[in-house]
């Protein structure tokens, strides 16, 4: 048996070499091998792994490679843990964070819990729904762009502006959704993508409303508001946040409350509702299941996440521009659901960290970043289609062979 | 185990379809030359029976021999080139091929270009009226056209063993008829045939050896004549 | 120049571009109508090819080749290019692709995309961000009539391109290579039982696709002098839209799909403001989509497949 895996791995490696030439760098006469060897070593570490692994199961007694794998068996021993503590840990540390970490650690941090609202997001749509959206940062955009053009313009405030940007991207989310609904796969997500395009090309091209390739900048910062009380009475305060601390405790909010609601989406009948489409749209619809409704509303909601976490990111950086909503972006987003598990909220965010956070960590690899998320994207599905930490549901199905049987 | 005469046999296959155990320790034994069936009820295993032959689908447990050598752990594209033809359920013609692209792709393993000729003319003396459609295309032909192109394309490659699975499926009764004596005929010149039938007294009318199938195991092996005779094959099957 | 002329020199142009299309739309229809899989890492491929070219092109031109022996250079460039990127092709499909074969849709299509990303990048980290030029090899001559243009170049490519689809059309209907491609296609179980080698025609497959998009990248290459990373993208939703528009997984609807893209970009450039062009084009695509899934040349549903 070793012997035919060795083979496996062999020929596998060598299509991956094939694979890494494109990496070689042909500048006339000269040629770099050392990143190709690089990246090779870690692709066949990484199968080398999971031959020694296969291994290793071989030789249990049969009963015992029914046993879970090794990350459900850490979900237990995590969950052996009163949820309070492990959950109130993480927060503790989540809040006490800016306090010993420079101003560029908590800028990471901030990107990071922005891409944890967008994975989260994505996952309504993916995750629950199975519906696969290539285009989901057009509604970041449009949370961003809503903002800012309602500030700049208006000079609504934040708070002002975010039920319109929501409800934009609410709509936005129902117009991309709507011809999709009877689409397959892999058809939903070209189209999916190509309005992902489409609102990227018309909000560079429209200059006259969104000014461009320029963007647009000088937004004002969201504001908190609090009474307090002078000798003329009781006036209201405007406390702008400005400060990168009080940003970084802003979208952790928003995060929180995120990771709330799409909990609370999760185990209702909603949400139940979407697993059932994804699973088997036709028995689904014949359950009495709303299938048009249910599967706009997953667009909807998810666009609505979206577009929260894009007017606070154009707040942030008081600029906006097209270039900040790529295809490329959709494709980050949708390796950190992938990554993280899809349908799982841990997952996604411990993914969202780690994939954010590391290419910050390990600096030199910074050209890598974008090579590592579509190696990760593409290994994690050949390997462990369920992602770091599954969600209970998705592992059932993805490691099981579940096929029916033909007619006879 | 393996008898000389026996040019199929199978010991004890089971076969699953995920967690469904389709196929729960069939053996048969087929000889050279007879012409056997395999008779059941929608959803008692035949379909399976011939796939898990093939190779289509996998024996976990079991073996299969042909000609004597083992063709359990062998994949589908090797099992047709020993030599074993079959029409699956449904005819499976490639629609958008012609009629006569239909039936060269059944030589596909040949290299012997003149004895395919030949075989071709052979199959066009089987069934006429292939030879009429022969530039049309296969999905536009009836059923009982698509059942007889099948059954000639499988002969194209000039197997020892054939397959059928369900011939008189949809057709009409007189259709029926023409395709049975045409089985007749080509196990006449030698070629082992194993049906798979619904239709059981047409089944049982031309096999030598039957074979009753329930729920994924054979109950009852014998002379398909006896077989026509038993009481219990007779209220379950034959009672149309 | 009257209407008449201007007209002309657009189907000029939209033949040009339709035939580019046209070969790598051909590469998404043939692997979809074998695996039912959109192969995101075609446009990588197509990129690819034309960083071959390049390559190849640039050392032929410093030996002082292309003056002396251009058609010997043109087919070295070309067998190059394309030779690579059919074994690059065939290493995708079995690196991404096969493991996949029986897990959901989902599974594969992110695979495929993960590919397309990471070929992009390797490209770009190893070729640069910026354009690379190609070089000159066709001047400004060409063929003038009726008011309309025609550039050697143009002339030139649209033959071989051509030239390139008939081929793949005989071969696909005549070898027997080919046919075991077309049976494979319309019902894989069958074709296993008559003996035909899935894996193989498989393989074939991811290596005729890709090398006609190879070829296509040479071409686009050497008609507008440059190349870059991420040029695959564009190209491969327009021709994803021309395979489409000519009915997935049929051959001449393609050819069909792509012209008529070619025409509609080339028309659309003309007439109104050519920024918004890429917009129409997905449009295009979405509206194709959404009213008529199965094509033009369509093959029927592709959901039911025996």
């Amino acid at each position: 048996m070793i012997r035919q895996e060795l083979k496996k791995i062999a020929i596998y490696g060598f299509f991956l070499v094939i694979i890494l030439t494109p990496m070689l760098g042909f500048r006339s006469t000269t040629f770099e091998p050392g990143r190709v060897l690089k990246a090779l070593g870690v692709f066949i570490a990484i199968l080398v792994v999971n031959m020694v692994v296969k291994y290793v199961r071989s030789f249990k007694k049969p009963d015992t490679v029914k046993k879970a794998p090794w990350t459900e068996r850490i979900r237990e021993q995590i969950n052996r843990v009163p949820k309070i503590y492990s959950i109130g840990g993480l927060l503790a540390l989540a809040f006490v964070f800016p306090m010993f970490a420079d101003n560029y650690m908590i800028d990471v941090g901030i990107t990071c819990l922005i891409y944890v609202c967008l994975g989260l997001g994505l996952n309504i749509v993916v995750g629950l729904c199975g519906l696969l959206d290539l285009g989901y940062i057009a509604f970041y955009a449009v949370g961003a762009y809503t903002y800012s053009l309602l500030n700049l313009t208006f000079g609504l405030s934040f708070w002002a502006s975010l039920p319109i940007g929501i409800v934009l991207g609410m709509i936005v989310g129902c117009i991309i959704g709507y011809p999709t609904l009877k689409m397959r796969g892999d058809y939903l997500a070209i189209v999916t993508l190509g309005f992902g395009e489409i609102v990227r090309l018309v909000l560079n091209n429209w200059d006259s409303l969104t000014a461009g390739p320029n963007g647009l900048f000088g937004m004002k910062k969201p504001a908190l508001y609090y009474p307090a009380f002078t000798e003329d009475g009781f006036t209201w305060i405007t406390y702008y946040l400005k400060s990168l601390p009080s940003m970084y405790y802003f979208i952790l909010v928003i995060a929180i409350l995120t990771i709330i609601g799409v909990r609370r989406l999760d185990n209702s009948r909603i949400g139940r509702a979407w697993i059932a489409i994804r699973e088997d749209e036709v028995a689904a619809e014949l359950s009495g299941v709303p299938t048009i409704w249910i599967k706009l509303l997953a667009y909807a909601l998810g666009a609505g996440f979206a577009s929260v976490a894009g007017a606070f990111f154009a707040a942030k950086l008081s600029y906006t521009n097209p270039n900040f909503f790529l295809f490329m972006e959709s494709c980050i987003v949708l390796c950190i659901v992938v990554l993280g598990g899809v349908g799982s909220i841990p997952g996604i965010v411990v993914a969202a960290f780690v994939l954010i956070a590391a290419p910050e960590v390990f600096r030199g690899l910074e050209n890598f970043r974008m090579l590592a998320f579509g190696g990760i994207m593409t290994t994690m599905m050949i390997l462990k289609p369920e992602g770091l930490i599954p969600a209970s549901r998705r592992r059932r199905e993805l490691h099981e062979d579940l096929v029916s049987a033909p007619k006879d | 185990m393996t008898t000389s005469q026996a040019i199929l046999e199978l010991t004890d296959v089971h076969t699953y379809y995920g967690n469904i155990h389709a196929l729960k320790g069939i053996s048969c034994s087929i000889e050279k030359g007879e012409i056997a069936c395999l008779i059941g009820a929608n959803g008692a295993g035949k379909s399976t029976t011939l796939m898990t032959i093939f190779g289509v689908e996998r024996a976990s447990q079991g073996q299969i021999y042909f000609n004597g050598q083992p063709i359990h752990d062998l994949k589908p594209e090797k099992v047709a080139a020993l030599g074993v033809s079959q029409t699956p359920e449904g005819r499976q013609i490639f629609p958008r091929m012609s009629t006569y692209e239909n039936l060269e792709m059944g030589a596909f393993l040949r290299k012997d270009q003149a004895e395919v000729q030949k075989d071709l003319e052979w199959v066009y003396t089987l069934f006429p009226v292939l030879k009429n459609r022969m530039r049309q295309l296969g999905g536009t032909l009836s059923g009982g056209e698509q059942q007889m192109l099948a059954i000639g394309r499988a002969l194209m490659s000039r197997p020892e063993l054939l397959l059928l699975d369900e011939p008189s499926l949809g057709l009409a009764p007189k259709m029926v008829e023409k395709i049975f004596e045409t089985i007749i005929e080509i196990n006449k010149t030698g070629v082992t045939i194993f049906l798979v039938e619904q239709n059981a007294h047409m089944a049982l009318t031309i096999s030598k050896t039957g074979y009753v199938m329930e729920t994924g195991r054979i109950v009852l092996t014998d002379k398909a004549s006896a077989l026509l005779e038993n009481e219990q094959v007779q209220k379950a099957y034959l009672g149309e | 120049m009257d209407l008449s002329s201007f007209l002309l020199q657009q189907m000029v142009n939209a033949i040009f571009l339709g035939s580019i299309y046209a070969l790598i739309a051909l590469g998404y229809t043939m692997v979809y109508g074998i695996i039912e899989l959109i192969n995101f890492a075609h446009g990588e491929l197509f990129t690819a090819g034309a960083f071959i070219g390049v390559i190849v092109l640039t050392a032929l031109q410093q030996m002082g080749f292309v003056e002396t022996h251009f058609v010997l250079t043109m087919i070295i460039v070309f067998s190059m290019a394309m030779g690579y990127v059919a074994v690059l092709g065939v290493a995708v499909e079995h690196v991404a692709y096969k493991p996949l074969r029986t897990s959901s849709r989902l599974s594969a299509l992110l695979s495929a995309l993960g590919m397309s990303i990471f070929l992009s990048n390797g490209m770009m980290l190893s070729q640069g961000v910026s354009d690379r030029p190609y070089p000159q090899v066709f001047g400004i001559e060409g063929i003038e009539f009726m008011g309309a243009r025609i550039s050697n170049g143009q002339i030139f490519i649209i033959l071989l391109a051509f030239a390139l689809m008939i081929g793949l059309q005989l071969f696909v209907h005549r070898t027997r290579l080919g046919k075991a491609m077309r049976a494979t296609a319309q019902n894989k179980t069958m074709a296993r039982i008559l003996g035909i080698d899935i894996d193989q025609t498989i393989r074939i497959t991811f290596m005729i696709g890709p090398a006609l998009g190879a070829a296509a990248g040479v071409m686009v290459g050497l008609q507008y002098g440059a190349v870059r990373f991420d040029m695959g993208f564009i190209f491969m939703i327009k021709a994803f839209a021309a395979a489409i528009l000519g009915g997935i997984g049929s051959i001449p609807g393609a050819v069909l799909g792509g012209l008529i893209i070619g025409t509609i970009e080339v028309m659309w450039a003309a007439f109104l403001p050519s920024a918004w062009k890429d917009v129409t084009t997905f449009t295009v695509l979405i509206m194709v989509l959404y009213f008529k899934p199965s094509g033009l040349l369509g093959l029927g549903s592709t959901e039911v497949r025996v």
